[in-house]
């Protein structure tokens, strides 16, 4: 079909370094003390590294609107359950958890 | 069996106007169960994340006692795994049925190792008596229920996803059988590609389970 793009090898290969080198990093300043950011650091890089899998590997730069509706839509439902569930969890002191 | 074959593969079924509409129709299929996947792991991503919330010291020592230099390999086992399977989807697109069972087998050893370096770690939980139940033991923590949350999670999110990979494993079996037997051609490759939509979703939920379970707060544990 000639809708069908065929991405380079160099492309793949790039992105697959990079991932590589992300993991290092990521395993690496962990061992750094950044206080409250090593969450941050750490979620920073794995949401990169979820982006290059997902528009490279995936194909999702080449996908049609559709589709991309359909992922970005998913991934709004997935932040409405964490953010909204957060902001319970978080305000509330619900928390007569023992050992707390 | 031409007819069959015919018939199997690069038939443009009625309700579709074209072959591209019919692809992408499974393209988007696949996305959807990627994303109820997408929620059934995100609900236990928020129960860890309230419970770290809840108990950070006891979390970030008993992330601490993870190995991370084997969660860092078994991450870079799962990314090099993925590179071979858009390697195997791209020689898929241009039809080369060799270099296709070439990168699925790689993907498929790569997948077996990521399987074989999870059940080496679960193992050593096992040893050092961090499986939840009464033999449970964390050194270093004031109470041992928050700690065994954490390895309750910890086995859970773990295993689910070893579970995926034990599918995919399955999956990429069959794949190379069908493309053995030459199913796939340039024109009709839409199974090798969803296969690999799989493949890659398995790879997202362990680009985040390696720092949420080993990375995070290592600093304080």
């Amino acid at each position: 079909m000639a809708t069908e793009r065929v991405d380079s090898v160099k492309t793949y290969a790039a992105v697959w370094i990079v991932l590589l080198i992300l993991t290092a990093l990521t395993t690496a300043v962990a061992y750094v003390d950044l206080g409250a950011f090593s969450v941050v650091a750490a979620l920073v890089i794995a949401v990169v590294k979820m982006l290059l899998v997902a528009l490279f590997f995936m194909h999702l730069r080449h996908s049609t609107h559709l589709t991309r509706l359909v992922v970005t839509g998913g991934l709004v439902w997935l932040m409405i359950l964490l953010l909204l569930s957060f902001a319970d969890f978080m305000t509330r002191g619900w928390v007569g958890v023992p050992g707390r | 069996m031409a007819s069959d074959a015919h018939g199997e593969t690069l038939a443009l079924r009625e309700q579709f106007d074209s072959e591209e509409q019919q692809k992408d129709a499974s393209t988007l299929g696949m996305w959807i169960f990627l994303i109820t996947e997408i929620m059934f792991f995100g609900g236990m991503f928020l129960a860890y994340s309230v419970y770290r919330n809840f108990y950070p010291h006891v979390f970030a020592v008993a992330s601490s006692s993870m190995n991370a230099i084997i969660g860092a390999t078994n991450t870079g086992v799962l990314l090099c795994s993925s590179f071979t399977m858009v390697m195997a989807v791209r020689a898929a697109q241009l039809g080369q049925r060799k270099i296709i069972i070439l990168f699925l087998v790689l993907t498929l050893i790569l997948g077996i190792a990521f399987l074989g370096l999870k059940a080496y770690e679960w193992n050593v939980k096992f040893e050092e008596h961090h499986v939840p139940g009464p033999a449970f033991h964390l050194d270093g923590v004031d109470t041992q229920g928050p700690a065994q949350i954490f390895f309750s999670m910890y086995f859970a999110m773990t295993g689910l996803h070893a579970l995926h990979m034990v599918v995919g494993v399955g999956i990429l079996t069959w794949l190379i059988i069908a493309t053995y037997k030459g199913r796939f051609t340039a024109g009709y490759m839409t199974p090798v590609d969803i296969a690999g939509l799989y493949w890659h979703f398995v790879d997202i939920i362990w680009i985040f389970l390696f720092p949420l379970l080993y990375l995070i707060d290592r600093h304080l544990g």
